[in-house]
């Protein structure tokens, strides 16, 4: 199962949880998966056209996932799937 | 070249330094030869006097800009230092909106050139200093104020400076070029390197490197409070990814400890992202750019204190 770590302001979205676990082969049968556990968070992670949310970056393993296979980036057990509000940098 | 009439004159114009200390010592990157772009030599110290110069050009150019009115900008520093020293020689007041949670060393520079700070919550990072510079510009508006917002995150000023001036330096001094990896803040350097390189090179590939900032932002409500910054081209990039806290401080010691070179953290983030590609090219070129160097940041231990204690305190300020 892949971990995924959950961004705070999502976590009430999963009772709170800074991390949980899915099974998938891909972003998108992973996010499948949460969805079913926790059916609140995929308007979150999904837009209504299908696609990512404007404002949340995926990254498996640190690589940002719009820059792999979008949605169909494959997913390993042993990766790690982070999710993070796309904010402003600094400088 | 050794006298000159301002020192804006002294903007640009950067050294390349060979990072072969760090290649050389591993054999998957031994093939690669990486080059850094080090912004340090810039006399606000970083890469944003180079867009501080071109947005103010900019915006007296098309008459945005006039004598008597007063500059604003959010910063977490380095821009607003930038501008502070371009303000002064120009003769307009500055006020920099500036996030709590930036190092001391930052503001201290701004109030060394007289720069009306103006402090926007450290929870809501630079999505919160954006936010309240662009309602005291619509508060200066009514009011009749003439303030103007330069926007750093929309001005197409910011990508300009790098398209005219950082792009072509880099390919005038390194033609070999496979590969540019930098830090995306604005987005400005990436988007003005990246689109000069693509234009004059094609197969160079731009990768961004980032810090994890969603995770620091404690403030946000809800996703829609996210920032995207407009100038900000998804296509020009062709990979992204995350360099965290940790390992944005061991390279930062590298870069001191191997190379001589004392750089911020943020540099310290691109040759992570730089020493990844490299390990994955095998060989070829490399360049990265270091946007600016260590004296802002020796309040936070990072070269000579337990690394567990600088990660954390890196994680409570924004050091990108």
């Amino acid at each position: 199962m892949a971990e995924i770590r959950i961004p705070t302001v999502l976590r009430p979205h999963v009772g709170g949880a800074a991390s949980v676990h899915a099974d998938g082969a891909t972003v998108r049968e992973v996010f499948d998966a949460l969805s079913a556990d926790y059916p609140s968070l995929r308007d979150h992670l999904i837009s209504d056209e299908g696609t990512l949310h404007r404002f949340v970056n995926v990254y498996r393993n640190d690589d940002d996932v719009r820059y792999l296979d979008q949605l169909d980036t494959t997913v390993a057990p042993t990766d790690v799937i982070s999710v993070l509000p796309a904010v402003a940098g600094g400088f | 070249m050794a006298r000159y009439d301002s020192v804006l004159d002294l903007i640009g114009n950067t050294p390349l330094v060979s990072l072969a200390p760090l290649t050389a010592s591993d054999p998957s990157t031994a093939g690669v030869a990486l080059w850094a772009k080090l912004e340090g030599q810039n006399p606000g110290g970083s890469v944003k006097d180079r867009i501080a110069k071109r947005m103010i050009e900019a915006a007296e150019a098309d008459g945005t800009l006039a004598p008597g009115a007063t500059v604003l900008e959010p910063s977490s520093g380095n821009t607003g230092i930038g501008l502070a020293i371009v303000c002064r020689l120009r003769g307009y007041p500055l006020r920099i909106v500036l996030p709590q949670n930036v190092s001391p060393e930052r503001r201290q520079l701004l109030e060394a050139f007289g720069v009306d700070i103006v402090d926007s919550p450290g929870d809501e990072g630079s999505n919160g200093a954006i936010r309240l510079a662009e309602e005291l510009a619509a508060k200066a508006e009514a009011d009749g104020e003439p303030v103007v917002l330069l926007h750093q995150y929309r001005n197409a000023a910011n990508p300009a400076a790098h398209y005219e001036t950082t792009g072509p330096e880099i390919l005038a001094d390194c033609p070999e070029i496979d590969a540019f990896v930098a830090g995306l803040g604005t987005s400005g350097t990436l988007m003005g390197v990246g689109r000069y390189l693509k234009e004059h090179k094609p197969g160079v590939r731009v990768i961004a490197v980032e810090p994890p900032a969603g995770e620091q932002i404690q403030a946000l409500r809800s996703l829609d409070d996210g920032y995207v910054p407009p100038i900000f081209d998804p296509d020009l990039l062709d990979r992204k990814s995350i360099v965290r806290p940790l390992e944005s401080i061991e390279w930062t010691r590298r870069l001191a400890e191997d190379c001589g070179i004392f750089a911020g953290l943020s540099s310290g983030a691109a040759v992570a992202g730089a020493m990844r590609v490299a390990t994955e090219m095998g060989t070829g070129t490399v360049v990265t750019l270091l946007p600016d160097a260590g004296w802002k940041y020796l309040s936070t231990g990072a070269w000579t204190e337990d690394l567990d204690v600088v990660v954390e305190r890196a994680q409570r300020i924004i050091y990108f």
